[in-house]
């Protein structure tokens, strides 16, 4: 019998997409703005009864969907991130893009696809959930219509998505064939400390569609290109939601499904970790478009990720979800402000930024914390969840790569220096002050206080990570 | 008592940002008021400390992440307790020295700020993390303190921009930090007690060849803060193109931290790995000593002649700790607090030149002695000390880290002496040459320093006259937590 009081976010979530679409067609174009606020009181909402569920431990579906602290945990991350998002994107979905409604739905749509993501306890539900989100994106990336690179990226985005959801399909079926079952705690049953050749090449081809799906060097290939043309919201979705689920998957099916095999694949997380910090940040030094930079930054970032996914404890997962959640603030900040200036202004170069400080100096200041932050730099969230995430890795005896991790976070300092010295070196090529609106203004105010908050204080959160990856491993 | 040394400038800084930007008159108060308090914690700080009882005092400790064993400690020792009398002393003279700070005063000030609380905290830190943490801090500020506020330098044929320098100093001394971190990481590893408390690390103790291995981490990683040779590039850059007060924090204080945390994470907890490397750190401290005031002597820039007078006064630091003797070591951290001052003082007069005359070229300056008496009084003190006057506070610390060089590598001892010898030919032909003989009718209108500026370079000069022909205030501390290292080696 499946108690269905677990699954109340699920529904409420699937009930709120739909009723944002409806809206849609009853509110006049004038007040389709109230769509957005409504979303994301709605998904604050929700975080309420995924709150109340905390410390449940159920398999639902005979443990094809998981409820445990893990889950829940990445299950207000986007809720959280969604209502972000909802109220960074409304101005920017006014001025440029149109059709509200169905922009809001698809963005609720897509954390209901993520929180079955995460809670998914067998490939296949894995899988449907993973296309389900892939194909909300693919909508949002060519949401601009009329905005040529944002069809551009559409095309790339559903194609090269297309293409690696094949391989993972492939791969899915070739584990399946291997070991008769597709139950993570299934196949650690079968897997043992060697790998038959069927079960290598379908682990390879696996690792390989979700490497694609969280722009893991050298299958990036789509993302700078995507990330720049998607509309400035999506992008921003895009690079801390959809990450962070990919990441939530993976940790979730190789603690409990691969754990056993783990010196036949660690290798291969190190290489594409190794690969994906040193071209994501190398490559983001040349970039003169911020979304672009913020693209090639997040590869590197991912990078960071993967050294913890390598590491594979319990502390290393609690490492990747504390970094998960310092990086989403950051790059929600970051992004937001992008977007607030890019509303005022129209221009994503960096060097339209020249003189923000002083047209802007509020967006420069948190601008320039989001870039701190990235950079690793203390004070902010970035320098004790890397530290963390590191730490973890360097017992693990990753110690070299956390070496690479930490040289290349210096290169990274420099284009994220590039970006504040436009704002603050260079002065203004225009002149009028900035005003943006109020709920970006309070977006932005709440986004940097989480920054410093995990930054300072990161004990609370850290600790109910910490119970979540250790019923991981149980 | 500590945590409100470290945190005031940073809740200050959080003020400032709430702060409208036009209120200049409480911008001015709130930070003259910071200066004042921090400088009135610092004392008090460093006179609680009991040189008898020794050990860490003031100690404080918050719970912080458990798991990783990371808890918000504090504490000084005899060796941090004068460096945080010093960052107070130049923190205050710096907020004196920048009272009419141009354009945007209040954004100069958040980060002055934030520089402070990362300097005081490194200095009282007993938990790595942290240290680190506050070491990171006091670089983070950097780029834009002297990318905005700065001043390029022209050399004729070049120009040696201030965004250069900004960004050299940053990427440098982040790239120093990188190998500390993955120092600190490796440390906490091999010591397999899962936490970063330095207490509990020194207590954990560490293989011989895990010493030896890590020790160049730390020696390299904070040695390029200190401006060890040949890492030393980025600080006459650095320092040149920083504003007056920035220069004198960063000269003046954050290149102690290198030397501070080579002796407080390298020495104490890896004394095997010092006692293998200290040959190399002392053959290159003494390449810094003789290199630096040959590249001094060779500068036209009034500003640069101090940037590469400070590398050559590192080298001091850097040769006395190597000795990893009782009184070389004493040497060294009250040569920290010595050239700290002298350097404060230094930067502060001439940013007061440069602020009058908008040129620092050596060669265009004459006589100014005759316009601006009490600027080359202080200067020609500044000087003095520099090249080791008896009766001033550089005398005693060079003596100590003489002695201790001698009894260790005599050899060496004979190169430093030569760079002290160099050092009195730059500093007096300078002196000669900028403040003495005939008016250059150019400058017949130049005003001497206003009685504030006049205020902050009176209390350095007063420190190091003070600390000159009273040594024994400072070096009882000194000596109690010096000793108590030693007893480590």
């Amino acid at each position: 019998m499946v108690d269905y009081k677990l699954l109340v976010p699920q529904f409420l979530l699937a009930g709120l997409a739909f009723g944002l679409l409806a809206l849609d067609l009853v509110l006049p174009p004038a007040r389709r703005r109230y769509i957005a606020y409504l979303g994301a009181l709605g998904l604050v909402g929700i975080v309420l009864s995924t709150i109340s569920l905390r410390g449940q431990e159920a398999a639902l579906y005979g443990g094809l969907f998981l409820i445990d602290n893990y889950a829940l945990f990445f299950q207000g991350l986007f809720l959280v991130m969604g209502a972000v998002i909802l109220l960074a994107a409304e101005d920017h979905v006014r001025k440029f893009l149109g059709h509200a409604g169905e922009y809001y739905g698809l963005v609720v749509v897509a954390v209901l696809a993520m929180t079955v993501m995460t809670s998914a306890g067998e490939l296949l539900t894995a899988y449907i959930a993973l296309e389900l989100l892939s194909f909300t994106f693919y909508v949002l990336s060519a949401y601009a219509t009329r905005d040529l690179r944002s069809n551009e990226a559409g095309v790339k985005y559903i194609l090269l998505g297309a293409f690696s959801s094949a391989l993972l399909l492939y791969g899915i079926s070739l584990i399946y064939g291997a070991t008769g079952t597709t139950y993570f705690r299934g196949i650690a049953g079968a897997v043992g400390g060697t790998l038959s050749p069927g079960l290598l090449l379908g682990l390879v081809l696996l690792i390989a569609g979700f490497a694609f799906k969280a722009a893991a060097v050298p299958f990036h290939m789509w993302a700078p290109d995507v990330y720049e043309g998607a509309p400035l919201p999506t992008t921003a979705y895009l690079s801390v939601a959809a990450k962070a689920a990919v990441f939530g998957l993976l940790l979730r099916l190789f603690s409990q499904g691969l754990l056993p095999a783990i010196e036949v694949w660690r290798w291969v997380i190190v290489a594409l970790a190794a690969a994906s910090i040193t071209v994501g940040n190398l490559v983001a030094i040349p970039q003169t478009n911020i979304k672009r930079l913020l693209a090639y930054s997040s590869i590197g970032q991912a990078g960071y990720l993967l050294v913890g996914l390598a590491a594979l404890s319990p502390q290393a997962v609690s490492g990747v979800l504390v970094h998960l959640a310092g990086y989403a603030a950051t790059n929600l900040l970051a992004f937001t402000a992008v977007i607030a200036y890019y509303n005022e202004t129209g221009h994503e170069q960096i060097e339209d930024f020249a003189g923000a400080a002083e047209r802007a100096p509020y967006l420069a200041l948190l601008l320039t914390i989001a870039m701190f932050s990235l950079a690793g730099l203390p004070f902010f969230a970035g320098f004790t969840t890397k530290f963390y995430l590191f730490t973890a890795a360097a017992q693990e005896g990753l110690l070299w790569l956390v070496g690479l991790a930490a040289a290349m976070s210096v290169v990274s300092l420099y284009y994220y220096l590039m970006v504040i010295k436009q704002m603050y070196i260079h002065p203004s090529r225009h002149s009028p002050r900035l005003r943006p609106g109020f709920v970006l203004t309070g977006v932005l105010g709440v986004l940097a206080f989480a920054v410093v908050a995990i930054g300072v204080y990161p004990g609370p959160l850290v600790r109910f990570i910490e119970t979540a990856s250790k019923g991981l491993f149980s | 008592m500590l945590s409100v040394l470290v945190l005031v400038p940073v809740l200050v800084a959080g003020l400032l940002v709430a702060l409208p930007s036009g209120r200049l008159r409480a911008l001015r108060s709130l930070a003259l008021g910071a200066g004042i308090v921090e400088l009135a914690l610092a004392l008090y700080v460093f006179l609680s400390y009991d040189s008898n009882l020794g050990g860490y005092q003031l100690v404080e400790r918050y719970r912080w992440l458990d798991s990783l064993g990371v808890s918000f400690h504090l504490g000084v020792d005899g060796v941090s307790a004068p460096l945080v009398l010093l960052n107070g002393i130049v923190l205050f003279t710096g907020v004196i020295i920048s009272w009419h700070m141009k354009p945007r005063p209040k954004d100069f000030f958040i980060l002055f700020f934030t520089l402070a609380s990362g300097v005081f905290g490194t200095f009282v830190a007993l938990d790595l993390f942290f240290l680190f943490f506050f070491y990171e801090l006091a670089v983070l500020p950097m780029y834009l303190l002297i990318g905005v506020w700065g001043s390029s330098s022209d050399f004729g044929t070049f120009i040696r921009t201030k965004e250069y320098g900004a960004l050299k100093l940053t990427l440098v001394l982040v790239a120093g930090s990188v190998l500390v971190w993955v120092g600190l990481l490796a440390m906490y590893v091999e010591a397999g007690v899962g936490s970063f408390d330095l207490l509990d690390l020194e207590a954990a103790g560490m293989s011989v060849g895990v010493q030896r291995f890590l020790f160049p981490f730390f020696m390299l990683g904070f040695g390029v803060l200190a401006g060890l040779w040949p890492f030393h590039t980025w600080s006459p850059d650095g320092h040149v193109a920083a504003p007056t007060a920035v220069s004198m924090v960063h000269a003046g204080v954050l290149m102690k931290l290198g030397a501070y945390g080579l002796l407080r994470v390298g020495i104490s907890l890896l004394p095997e790995g010092a006692h293998a490397w200290a040959p190399v750190l002392i053959v290159l401290g003494t390449v810094n000593v003789v290199y630096g005031a040959m590249s001094a002597m060779a500068q036209k820039d009034l500003k640069y002649v101090v940037g590469y007078s400070s590398v050559s006064h590192m080298g001091y630091v850097l040769m006395g700790l190597a000795t990893l003797t009782v009184v070389g070591m004493d040497g060294a951290v009250l040569q920290m607090f010595s050239h700290g001052i002298m350097t404060a003082l230094f930067f502060a007069l001439v940013g007061i030149v440069y602020e009058r005359a908008h040129v620092r070229d050596i060669t265009v300056f004459e006589g100014l002695a005759k316009r601006m008496g009490l600027t080359s009084a202080f200067f020609v003190v500044a000087g003095l000390t520099s090249l080791g006057l008896p009766g001033l506070s550089g005398f005693v610390a060079e003596f100590l880290v003489f002695v201790g060089v001698f009894q260790t590598y005599p050899v060496l001892g004979v190169l430093a002496i030569i760079g002290a010898a160099i050092t009195a030919v730059y500093i007096l032909r300078l002196l000669g040459k900028v403040f003495f003989g005939p008016l250059n009718p150019k400058w017949e209108k130049l005003p001497d320093a206003t009685p504030r500026e006049g205020f902050a370079a009176a209390v350095l000069v007063a420190t190091i006259v003070f600390v000159g022909v009273n040594p024994g205030f400072l070096m009882r501390a000194i000596d109690s937590g010096v000793q108590a290292l030693a007893t480590r080696l």
